[in-house]
């Protein structure tokens, strides 16, 4: 029996080889999907395939749940697109709302959260205000992470919506200020596409790079493989010859060439994505990155907590210059929880 | 809100709509949303009232005014403020024109 | 790790603890459940930190949903946690019916259903009931079928609170209790193995007949409620109302429709189990 998760990734990958499970097979693989949300995308990949009762009652739930998410989100998101009817600029929908609303393979059975909106920087205090007077609300008071959030960070401090309780995140670019690549948010706004209700999406490669930039350095690569299968799903939908050229020389004005290389090559190694040919080379990091990312045991646990803490440290370091990581973490342990 | 024109609204259709009178109030349980409204009258009258036309508070008393015995002063005046709590909650939508 | 698995209803459980006593406990008390072979959800009793495991230990829970400001409990207490962690994964992950915070019994394939604030007494009325004549479908949720509109079952541990405790000493079995749990969160806890009946049923499903609303410590009272009112109540007595969506909405809705609904208020179980009676004669 496979020790960890790709157990996960193979079912994923090929979803007819779970006729080879036993119980304690599916026992695994439900719980580590279920630890890297990825529950109702296994399900979606494995409709339709014979599976024991047990299994079709939890998967068919995943389902019910992945289709409240999927409301849920694209509700949300509506609300937001009324909300801002006045605003004459762009606005983009990020992450797993978006790829819904593009009615993307990467949004079936998919786990969405909060809503990820992105407008331009200049035009913050504008949509602030009238999602202010729509009925969001700040949910953090203190001066010192509110401070934080705007000098740093590559979005307004969470608002939430005091009836509906749902969480909106507005960013203006893709990553936080303090992190060393600069992506152009003015080029990704400028090319994103219009969807038929008057919201925006990013252009299938900015919508790739941005997946890749999530993947790296948001986090300690949590959730990685969720944000791995995002990118297989978008590059198999997208990536056809004449593609892969022009994602490669968008990466590279968006300084995110490296993150953009490494998901792919990434995909490639775990969930069989197929990727240009000169990209498929071997990289001695990649091994360890495959680790980190499949470090879950039969009950759902992270293992490998070495491999974990050298991704920790790596993923502040790479959001945060190192003197300011000091005083961000200071801040954090001195205030009373 | 201060333009000459007056608001005009759309309702949500009505196949994405569950209404279940119960007594005083009715439920109306929207499919895009997920959520179940509780409402009294004359919130499902209005919705019923305005189909998939686009109209404003005006048109919209009109039509009702079949239904109920109010002056039109009163009328236009409680259907301004319900379609403004409707639109808040995503039953119907300012028509921007 | 220890392991531990037990199917309640509908519902299969798996129980992974750092300590074997939790477990034991539960094994002697689930003693006539099924064991699953692929359980739906998975607990974790874990320690707070290493040292915790040995020194004044502590139980952390950890499962598939978590709540992430759920305090642990020191180890005497494992039994709850594991009870309560079980709770947890119904709570906030069971999609398969509407779930209503609710108690159950039935009688000819019936069902009244007791719902209503904790202190309400739903569930030791329900316990009570379960001892003279009725069968327990559950004491602290009831699982009404989107397809068919009936009840399953989900015969759990019942778990009696402080006063309860005594009350149900002098009406059920011994042998059937669990140990006897002070200073929890909720004050002395101890739970009571429902009937063997009603394990031995707990899949056959029960048509709903009458809807209660109890309130505990008042004269005996029967009072009618709106049906907007019963909505409403059920509506915040359900975790997962919401994210069933239509299937949410037309199962509830024909619940309020088709089973008769009525407050009741009692000072002890003799005035309760006489409105209960009386009612379901009248109505159900």
């Amino acid at each position: 029996m496979k020790r960890d998760a790709m157990l996960l990734v193979d079912a994923l990958r090929d979803p007819s080889g779970i006729t080879e499970l036993d119980a304690d097979g599916w026992t695994a693989l439900l719980a580590m999907a279920r630890a890297e949300q990825l529950l109702g995308t296994v399900a979606r990949r494995l409709s339709g395939l014979s599976v024991p009762g047990a299994v079709a009652n939890i998967l068919g739930e995943a389902r019910i749940n992945a289709e409240y998410q999927r409301r849920s989100a694209l509700w949300e998101a509506d609300c937001a697109r009324r909300a801002l009817a006045g605003y004459p600029g762009k606005v983009v929908l990020m992450k797993g709302t978006a790829y819904a609303a593009a009615g993307l393979k990467a949004s079936e059975g998919r786990h969405i959260g909060d809503l990820d909106i992105m407008v331009a920087r200049d035009d913050l205090p504008q949509v602030e205000a009238a999602l202010l007077a729509a009925g969001w609300e700040w949910v953090k008071s203190d001066p010192y992470d509110d401070a934080y959030y705007r000098d740093h960070m590559h979005e307004l401090p969470p608002l939430i919506h005091k009836e509906r309780d749902r969480m909106i995140d507005v960013h203006h670019t893709i990553l936080p200020l303090t992190a060393r690549p600069k992506p152009d948010a003015v080029a990704m706004l400028e090319d994103a596409v219009a969807l038929e209700n008057g919201l925006y999406v990013l252009s299938p490669r900015d919508m790739v790079i941005h997946s890749a930039a999530h993947l790296f350095a948001d986090g300690e690569l949590d959730g990685g493989l969720r944000n791995l299968w995002d990118i297989h799903c978008l590059l198999a939908e997208f990536g056809d010859e004449s593609f892969w050229q022009m994602l490669k020389s968008r990466a590279e004005h968006h300084q995110l060439w490296p993150a953009v290389y490494r998901a792919g090559r990434l995909a490639h190694r775990l969930y069989g994505t197929e990727i240009a040919k000169d990209w498929q080379r071997r990289n001695r990091w990649d091994n360890w990155y495959a680790k980190r990312l499949t470090a879950r045991d039969d009950w759902g646990r992270g293992t490998r907590k070495f491999i974990r803490l050298i991704f920790y440290i790596r993923s502040h370091w790479l959001r945060m210059p190192p003197l300011m990581l000091a005083r961000h973490l200071w801040v954090k342990w001195r205030k009373p929880v | 809100m201060t333009g000459s024109q007056p608001l005009k609204y759309k309702a949500e259709p009505a196949d994405r709509l569950l209404v279940e009178p119960l007594d005083a109030i009715t439920l109306i349980y929207q499919r895009r949303s997920g959520i179940t409204h509780m409402v009294a009258e004359p919130v499902p009258e209005i919705l019923t009232a305005m189909g998939s036309d686009v109209l404003d508070a005006n048109a919209v008393a009109i039509r009702l005014a079949s239904q109920f015995e109010l002056n039109d002063a009163e009328a236009i005046h409680i259907v301004a403020a319900r379609l403004e709590e409707m639109a808040a909650l995503g039953l119907v939508e300012r028509v921007h024109a | 790790m220890h392991e531990f698995r037990v199917q309640v209803g509908p519902a299969a459980f798996r129980i992974g603890s750092a300590w074997k006593r939790p477990l034991d406990q539960l094994a002697e008390l689930y003693r006539d459940y099924p064991v699953p072979e692929v359980p739906d959800y998975s607990v974790r009793l874990k320690a707070v930190s290493f040292w915790r495991r040995f020194i004044r230990p502590s139980v952390a829970i950890n499962g598939d949903y978590m709540l992430p400001d759920a305090a642990p409990l020191p180890l005497v207490q494992g039994l709850l946690a594991a009870e309560m962690a079980m709770n947890l994964q119904m709570a906030l992950g069971w999609r398969r019916h509407l779930l209503l915070h609710a108690s159950a019994v039935e009688k000819n394939g019936r069902a009244v259903i007791m719902t209503g604030a904790s202190g309400s007494g739903k569930s030791t009325l329900a316990a009570m009931l379960g001892c003279r004549g009725w069968r327990l479908m559950g004491d602290e949720f009831v699982l009404l079928d989107p397809v068919t509109g009936e009840l399953a079952p989900f015969p759990r541990l019942i778990s009696l609170k402080n006063e309860a405790i005594g009350a149900m000493q002098a009406m059920a079995l011994d042998g059937r209790f669990g140990p006897l749990m002070t200073g929890t969160p909720k004050g002395n806890i101890r739970h009571l193995v429902p009937a063997r009946d009603a394990i031995r049923s707990m899949a056959e499903p029960a048509q709903p007949a009458l809807l209660l609303f109890p309130s505990f410590g008042f004269e005996p009272a029967v009072r009618e409620i709106s049906l907007s009112e019963v909505f409403m109540r059920l509506t915040q007595a359900s975790t997962n109302y919401v994210a069933l969506g239509e299937r949410g909405f037309t199962t509830l809705t024909r619940f309020i429709k088709t089973v008769p609904a009525r407050a009741i208020d009692y000072r002890d179980g003799q005035e309760a189990e006489a409105l209960v009676d009386r009612l379901w004669s009248e109505l159900a």
